[in-house]
């Protein structure tokens, strides 16, 4: 479902900057922290001072390799590299990188929709820190004062880049919340774009499908999955209109304007800063033994693909919907609730529906009990409780803990017989003799008419299949 | 000459104290600082408490290190926490360090005593201390000539007798150099045997710190005490601290001692008799001489001033004026930047930093910067094959004695030609030594030089201690 007019293709990679959850920084001991008060994560090393030097922080380089692996990288021996600019927030005015030997190389990643989005590198490198600048443009240049913070210098990162695989701005969305998934589930990274955690800079050009690659634009710093989809849009449509118009694309780098909802040049190619890049030599080359490749990789628990079959395979042959459902249950690591409910022998569809609707949108589910949980979806199944009610207990679960039997009997959820349902229903078909009529010549839909107003009529009390059973028997 | 070794002894056994000691070592200091212009900074009060803290512990029994109450000497790109440090440049001028280089802290857990940062060429670049922000160093020798460089101060300390060891920093002859010209023992030590946490970065692939002394067995000592592993420097060798004042009287019997052509020709008459009279010194003292030639060796200048710049020029960039040393204003921080750099770095600084800027760049790198690593490989591999047939090389330190001020200022291709014969060593990251041998024109001392394979340090140091008797300075 594209946005692009026809006969128009975008080519899209993406270049996803992730901190990496270690205690410490990079190449010293100074705390990985976010949010501390300005300039007190910090030491001679991070700092830059004369004669401090680099060590190599291990735990960050089983984090990236754990990245790698999920990403079906090849773990290879690298180096690090010097890449040389001036700016205030880089304490060395050189950040170190992995530049022509990277630790992972050569992987992939599979979305949901079954595409495959090939990875070219996942490679480590020292964040910068961060500038203020006051007064003029609120750019460096023309700015009256720049104030510095450098708790974040130092800190671990993993830049993960695509090759030019991905083919929309949805495709981009959904490798991107997978990737999300994949380092959160990793324990690489918390993911939260908000804070910074995961930055993603779009590579975007389009073509005729078929023609080569057009000129690409970089578009820098999008903080979040909304924002990721629009700028690719937009920016797409922006090369298509100057293209269709007789123009060529200039390779430049763009900023993206959320709330313009427009993307602007920051910088063109030919400003392109030369990095020099050279091996850093205060630092010794990196190869990971087989050893403790084999430990990293056997202490890894299974990325969100392989969680997605696991529940899938518990439903059999699941609808979209179902699909979907699942998609945010492994998104939220909210699995657990519906093997367990599948494990008690209950229905594993009640349960993902529940998972996905009413666990989802939790802050917490700690008082929520995996067994209250099973239990409520059992009630449901044999129709002690109707899905409202099913759904009314669960919140109470979820707010305050407890027993389902004992929540549903305190809110009055005991069943109605059979008797008082059945006069219910012979009432509301009298009252209503059209809807009845089209019902009873085959009409299914009103099934629901009728259930609803059963609902209506009882509170809620009503258990959805009974009713549809007892206008069966009346038809 | 009192020696470190004596002076510790002296001080264990009570027959001198710290304090006693330090006093003497302020006395010199203070009579000959002004002319020679030796120390940058002299630490009078943290020194004093230093010397008194050895002498208590020695007065209540305790043990002390095998340096107790020795005065030292360090050059001024070595941090020691709250004390100035300067790199003999403006930039950094007034700047303390909050923390030590780990050889300081080493040489303070020895029982040793810094008295202060001594003079350099700025950021160690030069070959005649003519390069310091601060004024030259002048060589005790004779104070019309340079002491050499870079580390000239640290040289000059020990030749005018303020201390009896001192520490400097070798990046392509920098303690071998000044060693030379200024008569005394200077060792470069292979690369990574001493930590470089705390040494201010020239070039990181080539710095080295070592020990400067009178005597052969002092240099030992210093050596024995700042070596070995330490986890702050990612290129430390994992070993611990080798035994070197043991051997320092093994000899050179049985070992065969390459003379190559590439450490001594074009050198003086007298620095050439010198090498030669060092040869048949060791073969007397029962080693066999061999001739030999490593071409690949004359290539060491050209590669190592677009190796030693480009590092430079990544290493010198941190000095922005954000943070720390010395800053400029400037319109906005790009001005900043601009206006500290120029203000705050030396002409040779600039140029290096330009070459190695130059080298790095896209377009260039092919060229310059990786040719010069092919070369460094060449001198890799060459080295290790002449270590095949010989344990040591024996060559000239420099080809000639201490220049006169301006002689070679001017021109900075004569300046560099001044390293020739030290580069090699320090593109290989082998250890090598430099001992007085001789005396050339004006009376002025010769340093000959002994190279070996990494971590052969022991048998420098034997072969030196050979040398040093032979030379009648028992």
């Amino acid at each position: 479902m594209s946005v692009l007019p026809d006969g128009w293709e975008m080519v899209v990679g993406l270049e996803v900057h992730t901190e990496l959850l270690t205690k410490s920084k990079l190449f010293c001991g100074c705390e990985n922290h976010f949010g501390s008060e300005p300039n007190t994560n910090v030491c001679p090393i991070c700092l830059g001072l004369p004669g401090s030097l680099p060590v190599l922080n291990e735990h960050a380089v089983e984090l990236a390799m754990r990245i790698g692996m999920a990403l079906h990288c090849t773990i290879a021996p690298s180096t690090f590299h010097r890449k040389n600019y001036f700016y205030p927030d880089q304490s060395k005015d050189y950040q170190i990188s992995q530049y022509d030997l990277p630790i992972n190389a050569e992987g992939y990643l599979d979305l949901p929709d079954g595409s495959r989005v090939r990875i070219e590198r996942a490679h480590m490198e020292e964040d910068t820190g961060k500038t203020t600048h006051l007064g003029g443009s609120g750019r460096l240049a023309g700015a009256d004062r720049s104030l510095v913070d450098y708790n974040r210098c130092g800190v671990p990162l993993v830049e993960i880049v695509s090759a030019p695989d991905i083919r929309s701005s949805a495709q981009a969305r959904a490798y991107a919340a997978e990737l999300r998934g994949i380092l959160i589930a990793t324990g690489a990274s918390d993911g939260r774009m908000e804070e910074g955690s995961m930055r993603i800079d779009a590579n975007v050009s389009v073509r005729r499908p078929g023609a080569p690659f057009g000129t690409r634009c970089e578009i820098k710093n999008l903080n979040s999955l909304r924002s990721l989809q629009r700028a690719i849009d937009h920016e797409a449509l922006r090369q298509i209109e100057l293209l269709e118009e007789g123009g060529t694309v200039r390779q430049e780098t763009r900023h993206w304007d959320e709330d313009m909802g427009e993307t602007s040049t920051l910088r063109v190619k030919e400003d392109a800063e030369d990095y020099r890049y050279f091996r850093d030599p205060d630092l010794v080359d990196l190869a990971p033994s087989e050893a403790w490749q084999a430990e990293v990789r056997t202490a890894m628990g299974a990325m969100p693909a392989e969680r997605r079959r696991d529940l899938e395979a518990r439903l059999g042959s699941p609808t979209d919907a179902q699909r979907d459902a699942v998609v945010v249950v492994i998104d939220l690591g909210l699995e657990r609730f519906v093997h367990a409910a599948a494990e008690a022998g209950t229905d594993v569809a009640i349960a993902l529906s529940r998972v996905a609707n009413e666990l989802a949108g939790e802050a917490t589910l700690e008082k929520l009990s995996l067994d209250a949980f099973v239990k409520t979806v059992a009630m449901e199944q044999s129709g002690a409780l109707s899905a409202t009610q099913a759904k009314a207990v669960l919140g109470e679960l979820i707010t305050n803990g407890g027993d389902p039997v004992s929540v549903a009997a305190a809110k009055g959820y005991e069943q109605l017989s059979s008797d008082s349902l059945e006069a219910t229903i012979d009432e509301l078909i009298a009252a209503n003799p059209d809807e009845w009529g089209r019902y009873r010549d085959g009409d299914d839909k009103l099934a629901g008419f009728f259930t609803g107003l059963v609902m209506k009529a009882t509170s809620g009390k009503a258990n959805g299949k009974a009713v549809v059973a007892v206008l069966q028997s009346r038809r | 000459m009192k020696t470190a070794l004596t002076i510790a002894a002296d001080v264990q056994s009570g027959a001198s104290s710290a304090t006693a000691e330090l006093e003497r070592t302020l006395g010199v200091i203070a009579a000959r600082n002004e002319e020679l212009n030796v120390f940058l900074h002299v630490d009078h009060d943290g020194a004093r408490a230093m010397a008194e803290a050895v002498d208590a512990a020695i007065a209540r029994g305790e043990s002390v290190g095998p340096l107790a109450g020795v005065p030292i000497a360090i050059k001024d790109n070595l941090c020691q926490r709250g004390i100035p440090t300067t790199c003999s440049s403006k930039i950094l001028e007034g700047w303390r360090p909050p923390y030590s280089a780990t050889v300081l802290d080493r040489l303070v857990a020895a029982g040793a005593v810094p008295v202060g940062k001594t003079n350099l060429d700025e950021f160690a670049m030069g070959s005649s201390t003519e390069n310091s922000a601060f004024g030259p160093t002048r060589n005790p020798l004779d104070p019309s000539r340079v002491p050499g460089g870079s580390s000239g101060g640290s040289a000059a300390a020990v030749a005018a007798d303020m201390t009896s060891i001192s520490l400097g920093s070798d990046t392509g002859g920098s303690i071998r150099q000044p060693a030379a010209l200024c008569g005394i023992v200077g060792i470069k030590p292979t690369y990574g045997l001493v930590s470089r946490y705390g040494l201010i970065a020239f070039s990181s692939s080539l710095d080295q710190i070592g020990p400067f002394s009178s005597t052969v067995a002092d240099s030992a000592l210093l050596l024995e005490v700042i070596a070995g592993h330490d986890p702050l420097d990612s290129t430390s060798l994992p070993e611990p601290s080798p035994s070197l004042l043991a051997h320092v009287n093994d000899g050179v019997a049985g070992k065969r001692i390459g003379l190559v052509k590439e450490l001594y020709e074009g050198s003086s008459p007298a620095v050439l008799a010198a090498v030669h009279a060092a040869a048949e010194a060791l073969r007397e003292a029962g080693a066999t001489i061999v001739e030999l030639s490593i071409p690949e060796l004359r290539l060491g200048l050209s590669a190592y001033y677009l190796i030693a710049p480009a590092e430079a020029s990544s290493n010198l960039a941190r000095y922005d004026g954000v943070r720390f040393g010395r800053r400029v204003d400037g319109e906005d921080v790009t001005a900043m930047m601009e206006a500290t750099r120029t203000a705050g770095f030396g002409a040779e600084v600039k140029r290096r930093i330009m070459l190695g800027t130059y080298a790095l760049s896209a377009g260039y790198y092919d060229a310059y910067y990786g040719q010069a690593l092919k070369v460094r490989t060449l001198t890799i591999n060459a080295f290790a094959k002449a270590y095949e047939q010989v344990d040591l090389i024996l060559g000239a330190t420099t080809p000639d004695v201490a220049f006169a001020f301006g002689e070679k200022a001017a021109d900075p291709m004569a300046m560099y030609l001044n390293d020739v014969f030290t580069i090699p060593t320090n593109l290989a990251g082998d250890p090598a030594l430099s001992l007085p041998f001789g005396k050339g024109d004006h009376n002025l001392p010769i340093g000959v030089q002994l190279l070996g394979p990494g971590r052969s340090e022991a048998q420098l140091i034997a072969a030196a201690r050979v040398l040093e008797i032979a030379d009648g300075r028992a």
